[in-house]
């Protein structure tokens, strides 16, 4: 009973702490930043709530722009790069080409800037002029950023396949498992769960990089921002549309959080039982 | 030709100078050539003393700007004096009691013009168009080019017939972000598919070479440079009207910059002496476009 509640007030004093040393920083932070003397500047351009207002519909539209972006190109390089993977993980002398080819694709396509890749395809594919070729800047945007991220994407799968240990495999095969079968069954769930967090990663990272698809002419969120942005002279609309971004990287990332934390509590109780 | 324009301003500067002495009653032994009474250039706000900073963006772009490339700058050559906001800088210069060499001019994109901080010029000139929200940001000088809206196309496309405003409206426009004919789009032709948008020109002539879009916006002027240089089969579809207050073309100031008013002063010697318009003729005028209504 006593020592409950020395926990209790132990644990009121940690948070006490906490929050006074929070409250402090922050404030000391605001203090000196408030009192700089470009201050009065730096919120007339960068926090004006009145354009901030004004302009958050107009770039929340051209939000979607991204979001349709994303999820298509997602849904092709989830299991473009898985592929990938494993045909770089393929062993024996008969697949060294298969091989070669997957590490020359993903040496490339990482190596080479992304914007580079919409240009080639946005402005390049169209002007070969040959009929059946779409022309539309979204369609080629989505093949650049699925070229790309396939490369990324693939390289956290492979990680995460050579990060299961060799007796899982060995143990699979000797229950009579074909190698396939293992690989299925044994090897990429384990693979895979493990790399959640980092396809996370890539996959916020292919969130911001639908930006680049303006270069082509679409207007997304960060180009309408840019509009806005021209029409004032003031830098408030880009607060706007990163706040869109933030907001829809935030409930991934607990997401993620949670998967991670769901995974690892059924795998401990499955070793209990 | 370049003898005779560096000729007329010298004449210009000389003609505003016998104005501006008999007004204010023989200003004796002026050491420099200063036309503008209380703007002598030792009590200038400039960044650098005796001194004048230009900021330009670069590329810098026929027709505003002339002469062969030379390091940094590309297409173009802001020091050449030739094009047509060269020959104007060197002009207001020249009424501000600057030589030639005094005249230096400095990168800036345009999208740093108007950044929050101490300016690293002392105007800034790259077809700026004002609007009264940029003029929260920044001052303004006088106008020194009024500007009217163009499209232009590819030959033989369907566009490229269209005679009004409203037949514009079934096509795909493309522009420059930023600018007024981005707005113009938005705000008066009104199509029924959303415009594209450039970081610049030639990314927007190249989706225009590629049938991504079908006519771009632009000034009349960078008009004329494009259908001339920069698109073979490039067609003007023709002149848009002007819609509300003219839109006019200012040097860009540090908001507060005292400069400012000696400048605006020399502008306005240079529309009275005539100077803006043998400029304008020298460099932007061309055969007219037809009029769209």
């Amino acid at each position: 009973m006593g020592g409950a509640t020395v926990r209790v007030s132990k644990e009121a004093r940690t948070v006490a702490i906490a929050f006074v040393s929070t409250v402090v920083f922050f404030g000391l932070v605001a203090f000196g930043i408030t009192r700089s003397p470009g201050w009065g500047e730096l919120k007339a351009y960068f926090f004006d709530w009145g354009i901030y207002r004004d302009s958050f519909p107009e770039i929340a539209a051209a939000f979607w722009v991204n979001v349709k972006l994303f999820l298509i190109a997602e849904v092709f390089i989830l299991p473009a790069a898985l592929l990938l993977a494993v045909l770089r993980s393929l062993p024996g002398p008969v697949f060294f080409p298969v091989r070669a080819l997957a590490i020359a694709y993903a040496d490339f396509f990482r190596g080479v800037p992304t914007i580079l890749v919409v240009i080639m395809l946005g402005f390049g594919m169209p002007a070969l002029g040959v009929d059946g070729v779409p022309i539309s800047p979204f369609f080629w945007a989505v093949v650049s950023l699925v070229l790309v991220y396939t490369a990324y994407v693939s390289e956290v799968y492979r990680a995460g396949i050579e990060s299961v240990h060799p007796s899982q495999e060995a143990a699979a095969r000797s229950l009579g498992l074909t190698r396939g079968q293992a690989l299925r069954s044994v090897v990429l769930p384990q693979a895979v769960r493990r790399v959640i967090p980092p396809l996370l990663n890539d996959f916020i990272g292919l969130q911001k990089d639908t930006a680049l698809v303006a270069y082509l002419g679409v207007v997304e969120a960060f180009r309408q921002s840019q509009i806005n942005n021209a029409a004032t002279f003031n830098f408030t609309p880009y607060l706007a549309a990163a706040t869109l971004f933030v907001l829809l990287t935030i409930p991934l990332a607990r997401f993620t959080d949670w998967l991670v934390a769901r995974d690892r509590r059924r795998q401990q109780a499955g070793r209990l039982a | 030709m370049r003898k005779a324009l560096i000729a007329s301003l010298v004449l210009a500067a000389a003609a505003a100078l016998t104005v501006a002495a008999t007004a204010t009653g023989a200003r004796a032994g002026a050491s420099a050539p200063a036309a503008i009474p209380g703007c002598a250039k030792g009590s200038l706000n400039l960044l650098k003393e005796g001194t004048l900073t230009v900021g330009a963006d670069n590329p810098a772009f026929p027709p505003w700007f002339g002469g062969d490339e030379k390091k940094p700058w590309k297409i173009s050559n802001p020091y050449s004096g030739k094009g047509y906001e060269s020959a104007v800088v060197y002009a207001i210069a020249s009424q501000l009691g600057f030589t030639k060499a005094q005249v230096v001019w400095t990168v800036v994109p345009f999208n740093n013009s108007y950044k929050p901080g101490k300016k690293p010029f002392d105007f800034y000139i790259t077809q700026v168009s004002y609007t009264p929200e940029r003029a929260q940001a920044v001052d303004f000088s006088r106008g020194y080019y009024f500007v009217n809206q163009s499209v232009v196309a590819r030959k033989g496309t369907p566009i490229a017939k269209a005679k009004t405003i409203s037949a514009l409206k079934a096509y795909k426009l493309g522009a420059q972000v930023g600018t007024t004919s981005y707005s113009y789009i938005t705000r008066h032709i009104k199509p029924s598919s959303s415009p594209s948008v450039y970081d610049d020109n030639d990314k927007a002539i190249q989706a225009l070479k590629v049938g991504q879009i079908d006519g771009i916006v632009v000034d009349l002027p960078t008009a004329f440079y494009v259908v001339a240089v920069q698109l073979d089969d490039g067609v003007i579809v023709g002149k848009l009207p002007t819609k509300g207050t003219k839109e006019r073309f200012g040097l860009v100031f540090q908001k507060g910059n005292t400069l400012r008013s000696c400048v605006d002063r020399a502008i306005g010697n240079l529309w009275a002496n005539g100077t803006i318009k043998k400029l304008q003729n020298l460099y932007l005028a061309k055969a007219g476009a037809p009029d769209l209504t």
